[in-house]
């Protein structure tokens, strides 16, 4: 009898609302007076031990979350349906992958991404694209902190080095020769790219050399053993971080490019990246993105697994890993209010410098560097209790999954998403978008005590939920959609959507967090007769 | 239900049992089941269906004096629709015979229970139908006008009034409201027991459990009924099975043809209220909100009308859909939602229960009763559109009254199983159309409103072409036909803005069709009429003709007679136009929905003689009907053949060719009284004779024209049209066409005596024109038809038939005026002096304009009149 599950949420509704609305108009108050780059929730930059006790983004971020009727901001002008719609569509991508492309039959159906900013500009970043002279997929998203630089340069490089990576030894002279002799380079990646999702073009010389100097070492090293899609992934990572810190030490005369690789190196990211290649799907994380794979059980219904570990101080193994690495003394100062050092919330991440370099190193980069990077406070200042650097590492954590026939998609999506909703309910909602069928037990009000306002409600609300659907093209953004609209209820309340959307730039950081998503879905079908062949 | 047993109770008063099982409302007291009554081997009358309609028709016949009556019921009695149905007897209904059977219902089932001893729940709590809108107001004042000449009480009252008669209602967004005062409720079930119980003292012989396999028909005769537990000959077999009438029709090897279908209903009961509910408080109606409301046993019925139903049994019946008969919130949730918006005080009430139960639904939103068509005694009730209970007592009297006197006291052709045939037996037209349908209970219905679904079925060989041109269609008995012409560059409103009680938006392409027609010359597409072709070898077409029809048929070849086919009584079967095309052969024209109707009039009433044929030609001809002053140029430049009045005389018909086509039937009648000619031509020349028609008119300057202008030219020229104005009630002397009747033909013909009679004592009623003379067009509402006339403020009848005349520039009105004594109401002859010494008024939605009475068209309109001695008077449509 689903009846009373059902209406069980209905007879709370107006009191979570009613108290939601008493408690915020203070605390936005003084959130006011904070500048957004501060109210960033990955770092927290505090010269001022009183200032940082005061602030803890989260936890306001929760107040704000529960309240519905946005009392601070008197009868704020409405987004219309379609408004609401427009903004939301405004960076929705999808790709469908050709069944059989000449060569191989893709498990990949194909993917839908999306993301809504929060911080202006955005600080994530995606990609997706083909890996060309190997099989398979790669998708990643890429949340940035202290800025986009490094999430940006993540996401225009990292594929190149894992693509190269995984190159057998004969490719990787076949395009070292056409370099050397002028020729026309073998494509490696098929991009995959929304039209906002640029490439830096000044920048594409400086990062292509690092490229061909990592390959001229794979080919040096030839080991002559078959390429290992994890061991390719996390030399990678390693690899390009390397290649950040090297070039931020290194400078570049062009003085555009010599700050650039400096913001790089100082801001931080992220990385949560999937390779799908046949049955065989391979996560690399790095920080707390997240990526969770939508399995569809035999009764219909659907559940989550997830194929990476947030790395945070939520985690005890990452904790653990940290303190193993340091002197026992500095056990007490390591992690402090969930932060690395107390300042970092991700406890991986590209970039990030200045929990990687020695204080000296820091210093005379610092000096050396441009007036800009003088001028910034936060580069200047050398975390506390700085003792035995590195405090960070960009090595990611590899999960290895065989696609079963019920695995039907994989998620990866920034924090953005995932500290809104629950991954059993992004698996549920995306799994009903995606078979287009809405798992609504019909109603029967039995013997139970019902009254005409209740089911009103209930219907109300199942109504509202199949109508979102109907909205959206794409998975991400319907998942975006009921990121920032759900109700109490788990269902959109178009005006909630609308006052969240409707916020101003300087306020919406507050609220919500970037959101980035990347829903990839799988070919059962093909997986099944994978598996078959397997057998 | 669904359970065919073999057992059997036999319903007879005098059975102890019965007693006990209609007071407990057959909660299955039958611990000792009564000995199965074997099934008499034959019987007058079996009526299968034992629900409302089949209990009340076995009322009635047998209080009519048949004795020899056996109802069969499947399941048991009251047990389908009928038991599940919300009992609301309502006389709030927009057409007149339907409004008449509810309010012979209501008085009916009020005094049911001292009759029979049984309890019927029967309550006085009377309706209010309300108004969101000023155009649903506007049409329930139109229902309250209708009400009120009848002697029904009815009041138009204000929102602050619904009030005080229902503390719950929200009447915030309400501009008005209608109270009938006398509307009841009733415990359906128990109404139709106590209906069985009186028919079963009259001897009528009831078996439960007992379900028809199909009905034997011989020769176009019903001789008996197949059923599970035997064989019952009969004279007469009354199919009142509900739901699953068609497929009873469907089974016998002869299909008999009843376009119903089923669509789940839903409505909701709920426990008593705090303070529990009156079960006096009356019945609110919102079809706004597409809901009705009653009290149910201290708490509330209610159900509505969605706009999104579901239909089912598509495929007969199924026992996956019977069982999915569930409860569908979802679906229901809108009319949840006007409930609360209509009484929010009902948000804390409790809920009992969502009830579903199919109801039948027919295309055009009537019942259906009557005899088939193609087999004599098969009768049928059915399709009530879910107003069962309403309709239930007065259709089983009407059919009852059909059966017995071979027509029923009232004009019910508007509920004519014949005005269906084959063609609205499919079942995806059902299931589409009823879909229509049933949100139609509820929507506003505003003059000339057509429907939408089950469209282009049939339709002439130059549809594309009209379709082409601008034209915009209506539908008649599944045909096509053209309203008007939208010139080039005039956008119309939309569907649903168009929709208005007030002048609507094609006034003036109307206006220079009809000026077009009366200065120039326009083509109508007519080839919707009837057409058919009776010969023989001898002088039987002749001789049978002249007695089926009044005006004298023994005309020279070639001439075109315009004739009544009337019934024992005088009355109007149909109007139709007569070509004798040879010695002993005519061609007969009539209109649309005549298709079924003459073809069995004439099947029944022809001798059966293999030398005498009767063939239904509708589908061979395309008609196109050529209007104005310059058809005779293009006619006569198109075949080059004289067509003027010396050569080609008004009512006169001849083959001859147009353009390359040769053949072509052409008869100088255009169904409107101006000149012009009608073309009947073989439809692979259909094509061609329009395109050289169009090419050489383009000089006289010919357009098209549709029906629209068709109607205001023939309603000016005082000209009636069967099946609007014309009825099975009205003879030719009422409607002033005495000179259509030709007595002294020297043979007899039906009706003759009644006619006869007529002419020698006067008439009870005369078909009028009306003028209306301070109505503003622009400014007022419409007249429609169904307006009641007043004769110096009292109501003399209805008009039948309006249009606006754009060469008055007045409104014209037709209809029918009696002369009710003033004491005693009684009907008095209705003289020429009577109608000319009156002052009239018109009622649109309670609104009374001034009218000035005619009894014979302007003859200044004539003026283009090709022959002055004949005044072509006849025509074919109903809209």
């Amino acid at each position: 009898m689903p009846a009373p599950a059902h209406l069980f949420p209905l007879i709370r509704n107006c009191e979570i609302s009613r108290i939601g609305s008493t408690a915020c108009y203070c605390h936005h108050k003084h959130l006011c007076c904070l500048s957004s780059h501060f109210a960033h929730s990955h770092f927290r930059y505090a010269p001022q031990k009183k200032f940082a006790a005061l602030y803890r983004p989260k936890e306001h971020f929760n107040h704000f979350i529960h309240a519905r009727d946005y009392a601070s901001t008197p009868q704020r002008f409405y987004l219309t349906p379609a408004q609401v719609n427009s903004i939301l569509k405004a960076n929705e991508y999808s790709f469908k992958v050709p069944e059989f492309d000449g060569k191989n039959v893709s498990s990949v159906l194909g993917f839908d991404s999306n993301q809504l900013p929060a911080n202006a500009p955005i600080e994530d970043r995606r990609s997706a694209a083909t890996c060309l002279q190997t099989r398979g997929m790669l998708l990643g998203v890429f949340d940035g902190h202290a800025g986009c630089a490094c999430a940006q340069a993540v996401s225009e490089r990292l594929f190149y080095y894992i693509a190269v990576s995984l190159l057998p030894h004969e490719t990787l002279l076949e395009i070292e020769n056409a370099v050397e002799n002028g020729r026309a380079l073998l494509p490696i990646l098929q991009w995959h790219k929304h039209p906002n999702d640029y490439f830096s073009k000044e920048a594409s010389k400086l990062y292509f050399n690092s490229l061909r100097t990592y390959w001229q070492e794979l080919i040096d090293l030839n080991s002559g053993e078959t390429t290992d899609v994890r061991e390719a992934l996390i030399n990678a990572f390693k690899r390009l971080d390397n290649d950040i810190s090297l070039e931020a030490q290194v400078g570049d005369p062009n003085s555009f490019l010599n700050y650039l690789v400096l913001r790089v190196a100082f801001s931080g990211s992220t990385a949560c990246v999937a390779h799908v290649d046949g049955v065989d799907l391979h996560i690399a994380n790095t920080g707390d993105s997240r990526a969770m794979l939508g399995v569809q059980e035999e009764d219909g219904s659907w559940s989550a697994v997830n194929l990476s570990y947030d790395h945070n101080a939520q985690n005890e193994n990452e904790v653990e890993r940290v303190k193993m690495e340091h002197p026992k003394s500095e056990e007490k100062s390591l992690v402090k209010q969930d932060r690395l050092l107390g300042l970092l919330m991700p406890f991986r991440a590209f970039g990030d410098v200045k929990f990687k370099w020695s204080i000296e190193l820091q210093k005379r980069v610092v000096e050396s560097g441009p007036d800009q990077l003088n001028d910034n406070e936060y580069t200047k200042f050398i975390p506390p209790n700085y003792h035995t650097p590195p405090y960070l590492t960009a090595e990611p954590e590899v999960i290895h999954h065989k696609l079963r026939p019920q695995d039907k998609f994989l998620v990866l999506a920034t924090d953005g998403l995932w500290e809104t909703m629950h991954r059993q309910d992004v698996a549920r909602i995306v799994g009903e978008y995606l078979t287009g069928v809405h798992h609504q037990q019909p109603i029967a009000v039995g013997g139970y005590k019902v009254t005409l306002g209740q089911m009103h409600g209930l219907l109300t609300e199942r109504r509202a939920r199949i109508s979102s659907v109907f909205e959206d093209q794409n998975a991400a953004t319907h998942l975006i959609r009921h990121a920032v609209g759900n109700n109490e209820f788990g269902t959109v309340d178009h005006e909630r959507l609308s006052k969240m959307l409707s916020l101003p730039e300087e306020l919406a950081r507050m609220y919500r967090d970037d959101i980035t998503i990347i829903v990839v879905q799988f070919n059962s079908h093909v997986i099944g007769a994978y598996q078959n062949e397997e057998l | 239900m669904f359970l065919r047993l073999l057992s059997d109770i036999q319903w007879r008063a005098a059975h102890p049992k019965w007693r006990r099982m209609t007071s407990s409302q057959r909660s299955t007291s039958t611990t000792a089941e009564p000995q199965p009554v074997s099934l008499p081997a034959q019987a007058q009358v079996v009526i299968c269906g034992g629900g409302i309609t089949g209990t009340s028709v076995a009322y009635h016949l047998s209080k009519m004096g048949f004795k020899d009556i056996v109802l069969l019921e499947q399941g048991r009695l009251a047990a389908g629709t009928t038991r599940f149905c919300a009992g609301i007897v309502s006389t709030a209904r927009p057409v007149s015979i339907e409004l008449k059977m509810a309010h012979y219902s209501n008085k009916l089932y009020q005094q049911l229970e001292q009759e029979t001893g049984v309890q019927t729940g029967y309550m006085k709590t009377g309706s209010i139908s309300l108004a969101q809108t000023q155009d649903r107001l506007i049409s329930l004042k139109r229902i309250a006008s209708s009400l009120n000449v009848m002697g029904i009480p009815c009041e138009i009252i204000s929102p602050k009034k619904v009030l005080q008669l229902h503390p719950l209602i929200n009447i915030h967004d309400l501009v008005g409201a209608m109270y009938l005062p006398e509307d009841a409720l009733v415990s359906s079930a128990n109404v139709s027991l106590a209906l069985a119980t009186a028919a079963s003292r009259n001897g009528v012989q009831i078996h439960e459990r007992t379900s028809v396999s199909h009905v034997t028909i011989q020769k176009g005769r019903v001789t008996g009924v197949e059923t599970d537990r035997g064989q019952i000959q009969c004279e007469y077999f009354v199919n009142c099975a509900g739901q699953w009438a068609y497929e009873l029709g469907h089974s016998g090897e002869e299909p008999v043809h009843i376009p119903v279908h089923a669509c789940e209903h839903f409505y909701l009961l709920t426990h008593p209220l705090q303070e529990p509910v009156s079960s006096s408080l009356p019945t609110i109606v919102d079809p706004d909100g597409r809901i009705y409301i009653r009290n149910w046993q201290g708490g509330i019925l209610s159900g509505g009308f969605e706009k999104n139903p579901k239909p089912l049994f598509t495929e007969g019946r199924n026992q996956l859909e019977i069982q999915n008969l569930q409860e569908d919130w979802d679906h229901f949730g809108p009319l949840l939602g006007a409930l609360l918006r209509r009484m929010p005080g009902l948000e804390a009430l409790q809920i009992m229960q969502l009830v579903n139960c199919p109801e039948s639904f027919t295309p055009d939103m009537r019942c259906i009763m009557g005899e088939s068509p193609t087999a004599r005694g098969y009768f049928v009730l059915a399709g009530m559109n879910s107003g069962g209970i309403s309709y239930g007592g007065g259709a089983g009297k009407y059919l009852a009254e059909w059966i017995v006197n071979g027509y029923p006291s009232e004009n019910v052709w508007p509920l004519d199983l014949k005005r269906f045939g084959t063609l609205q037996s499919s079942r995806t037209f059902l299931r589409h159309r009823v879909m229509e349908v049933m949100p139609l209970m509820y929507d506003l219905k505003v003059p000339r409103w057509d429907f939408q679904t089950g469209r282009q079925l049939r339709t002439s060989p130059l549809y594309d072409r009209l379709d082409a041109q601008g034209a915009r269609w209506m539908e008649k008995h599944g045909f096509e036909r053209v309203k008007y012409f939208v010139p080039p560059g005039n956008d119309l409103l939309d569907l649903d803005h168009s929709k208005t009680f007030y002048k609507p938006d094609w006034f003036d392409i109307v206006g220079s069709e009809v000026k077009c027609c009366k200065e120039a010359v326009c083509v109508i597409d007519m080839s919707s009429f009837t057409k058919f072709e009776i010969s023989s070898t001898g002088d039987q077409a002749l001789e049978s003709l002249q007695y089926l029809f009044a005006n004298d048929l023994d005309v020279p070849v070639g001439h075109v007679v315009h004739t009544g086919m009337l019934n024992e009584n005088g009355g109007y079967e149909n109007d139709c136009s007569i070509a004798r095309l040879s010695k002993r052969s005519f061609f007969m024209i009539s209109p649309t929905d005549q298709q079924v109707h003459c073809w069995a009039w004439l099947k029944n009433h022809l001798p059966d003689d293999s030398n005498l044929v009767l063939e239904d030609v509708t589908w061979k001809y395309t008609a196109l009907n050529l209007i104005g002053p310059r058809a005779v140029d293009v006619l006569s430049e198109l075949s080059y053949a004289p067509m003027t009045a010396e050569h080609f005389p008004s009512l006169f018909c001849k083959e001859m060719s147009v353009g390359y086509a040769n053949g072509i039937r052409v008869m100088s009648i255009t169904h409107t009284g101006e000149p012009g000619f009608v073309l009947y031509i073989p439809i692979e020349y259909a094509l061609h004779v329009y395109n050289e028609v169009m090419n050489m008119g383009q000089k006289y300057g010919i357009r098209n024209a549709g029906y629209y202008a068709l109607r205001s030219l023939r309603i000016e020229k005082f000209f009636a049209f069967w099946g609007q104005d014309l009825d099975a009630f009205t003879t030719p002397m009422e409607c002033g066409r005495e000179f259509q009747v030709k007595l002294d033909k020297g043979m007899e013909f039906l009706g003759q005596d009644v006619l006869l009679e007529q002419k020698q004592n006067g008439v009870y009623k005369r078909f009028t024109m009306f003028i209306l003379e301070d109505h503003d067009t622009d400014m007022d509402l419409w007249p429609w038809w169904g307006e009641p006339i007043f004769r110096n403020g009292r109501y003399v009848g209805k008009t039948t038939s309006s249009a606006y005349s754009y060469t008055l520039e007045r409104h014209v009105c037709l209809g029918f005026v009696h002369h009710f004594d003033e004491k005693t109401g009684e009907k008095l002859v209705v003289t020429t002096d009577f109608i000319n010494q009156g002052e009239y008024e018109i009622d649109i939605a309670g609104q009374r304009f001034q009218a000035k009475a005619k009894l014979y068209p302007f003859s200044s309109l004539f003026t283009q009149r090709r022959r002055k001695d004949e005044v072509e008077l006849s025509g074919y449509q109903r809209e």
